[in-house]
């Protein structure tokens, strides 16, 4: 089985964004960039399958700027065998991201598309979702288990209030949810060792997709901020404010 | 305009976050229809009828949209699209998973948790966990979004009258079938539901210490959240989870227990009216957004307060 992975360079996890003072979008310059946390999750689940003899070859996918090499230099020290660039500096959007992808699936037909269930930078929680519509196959998002089997995969799935689990036909699409797995630390010989493997570089108009944004962002701002209260010294004082002041007990 | 609200519901009954999501649709303005797809969810239809404010429901019902599998119910709503300039679903675990396969078949993008109407083509959504809004037009000839339960009052469950319509099911994709669930079973209200939450984090220490914390939402009759520590700690399961990733809640009363105020986790509970904040750390980053906060062991002061709400009700 061929295994391709979406991974997306976002700001980094702890980094503590802030809105450009002319509301045109966030700071983004000398911020750290990383691989969003949950498509990190995507790569270790397709290394795994990978280690437990049920994938051949993975192959990692990143849509942006050039320096989104660095994101899939990543995958590929954590065990993915090559990489695809897909390079533009234009914005992309989910549905665009999902038209790309899409034309690399043509290209490279594997037989399971994994994916991070959101970006934590727009937070659209939707590229999966759309590639796979895109794409006719069935789609088994949020995912904490995948059970590979002969032409099929049991995806089991956080949904609210508990978990279900679905049966898709292969080639399907799976977008990872946090308790999938616990992405490994990369040791520096395999960061060594990535850097000779292939990495092909692309341009949309390659892939002849048109990639133009659908939705313009007027402006971005931070929300307003929550006062801080006050402080209470003892559990008695805590609960006769909630009562007699706040009145929610 | 015409909106096509995609009703939320277990095939029994129709589920709250459905009747803010109708409150979106009112707010961008329009004829409501509602769509319940499932099977045997003749009830769920008639009580979407009711919801103030829906002129029409219409029923899809097959074996195949029991579980509300995204294959199948995007196939339906893409049937139904023609003449609609909005489809709404509420932004639950459900409404994610369908949405986007309904938006990329009908070659439009999709508004995610949409927080705000500003007009019916502007609107807002949080990105970057919240603590960034962003304003967002869109030209797209169909508008499609998921909302956010927590930003829209519930519209009336009662007061309507709607027709009922029965469409006809779309064929059976044949890609996926549900195999099971397992479903967190508990007497306490739904985290998105509850008017007071009590959660715990990391500071809990293990899962057995949420004992504590249950004896006190029994008392207040809340449900039990958790932050992602404490869910990444293997403490409780993921859907105790409150935060950008997990569930976003806006009760009248959180309590925040051994809880830090990582961002993420502040962006999942910030709008609650009240939030109450025990830890020991005088430093703890929850304080800045608590209204009370007491710095104290958690493992002194929840007993403690499980007993003071025993006074409270003793003095009726």
């Amino acid at each position: 089985m061929k295994i391709l992975v979406a991974v997306k360079r976002v700001v980094d996890y702890n980094v503590k964004v802030r809105a450009k003072a002319d509301g045109t979008g966030v700071e983004t310059a000398n911020v750290k960039m990383s691989m969003n946390p949950f498509d990190e999750i995507a790569v270790e689940e397709a290394v795994r399958l990978q280690e437990a003899g049920k994938a051949k070859e993975i192959v990692a996918v990143s849509l942006g700027v050039a320096a989104c090499q660095d994101t899939i230099r990543t995958a590929l020290a954590m065990g993915a065998d090559r990489g695809v660039l897909v390079e533009t500096d234009a914005e992309l959007q989910p549905l665009a991201v999902a038209k790309l992808l899409k034309a690399v699936v043509e290209k490279e037909n594997p037989d399971l598309v994994i994916l991070g269930k959101q970006a934590i930078d727009d937070d659209f929680n939707q590229t999966g979702q759309m590639l796979a519509a895109l794409l006719g196959w069935p789609q088994g998002t949020f995912a904490s288990k995948v059970e590979v089997g002969a032409g099929a995969v049991n995806v089991t799935r956080e949904i609210d209030g508990g978990l279900e689990t679905v049966a898709l036909k292969l080639p399907a699409v799976v977008t990872t949810d946090l308790r999938l797995n616990e992405p490994r630390f990369v040791k520096l010989p395999n960061i060594m060792k990535a850097k000779k493997k292939p990495l092909d570089v692309l341009k949309p108009a390659d892939l002849g997709v048109d990639a133009a944004p659908r939705l313009v962002t007027l402006k971005v701002q931070e929300p307003p901020k929550r006062q801080a209260g006050i402080k209470v010294e003892s559990v008695a004082a805590l609960v006769d404010k909630l009562h007699k002041e706040a009145h929610v007990i | 305009m015409s909106i096509l609200v995609i009703a939320e519901h277990d095939n029994a009954a129709l589920k709250a976050a459905t009747l803010n999501a109708v409150t979106a649709a009112t707010q961008i303005g329009g004829d409501i229809t509602v769509l319940v797809a499932g099977h045997d969810c003749g009830a769920v239809a008639q009580a979407a009828a009711q919801v103030g404010d829906v002129k029409k429901v219409l029923v899809a019902d097959a074996p195949h949209y029991a579980n509300q599998l995204a294959e199948n119910v995007a196939a339906l709503v893409v049937g139904l699209a023609g003449g609609y300039s909005h489809i709404l679903a509420p932004a639950t675990a459900t409404g994610k998973n369908t949405l986007p396969r309904v938006a990329a078949l009908l070659d439009v993008a999709q508004l995610s948790d949409v927080v705000k109407v500003e007009s019916p083509d502007t609107f807002v959504r949080p990105i970057y966990a919240g603590n960034v809004l962003a304003t967002v037009q869109s030209s797209d000839k169909v508008k499609v979004m998921t909302v956010r339960g927590t930003a829209f009052p519930a519209a009336a469950a009662t007061g309507g009258s709607a027709s009922v319509e029965t469409v006809a099911p779309a064929a059976d994709a044949g890609v996926s079938s549900f195999v099971g669930q397992q479903l967190t079973k508990s007497d306490r209200p739904e985290l998105t539901a509850a008017k007071i939450i009590v959660s715990g984090g990391r500071g809990m220490g293990n899962g057995e210490n949420f004992k504590l914390l249950e004896d006190v939402a029994d008392k207040l009759g809340a449900a039990v959240g958790a932050s992602r520590a404490a869910v990444d700690a293997g403490f409780v399961p993921n859907d105790y989870q409150v935060g950008q990733t997990g569930k976003v809640v806006a009760p009248s009363l959180y309590v925040a227990v051994g809880i830090s105020g990582a961002i993420q986790h502040l962006a999942g509970m910030k709008d609650s009216k009240v939030i109450v904040a025990i830890n020991k750390d005088e430093e703890a980053p929850i304080f800045q957004v608590a209204d009370y906060g007491l710095v104290a062991d958690l493992f002194a002061a929840v007993p403690e307060m499980s007993k003071e709400l025993d006074k409270l009700k003793a003095a009726g």
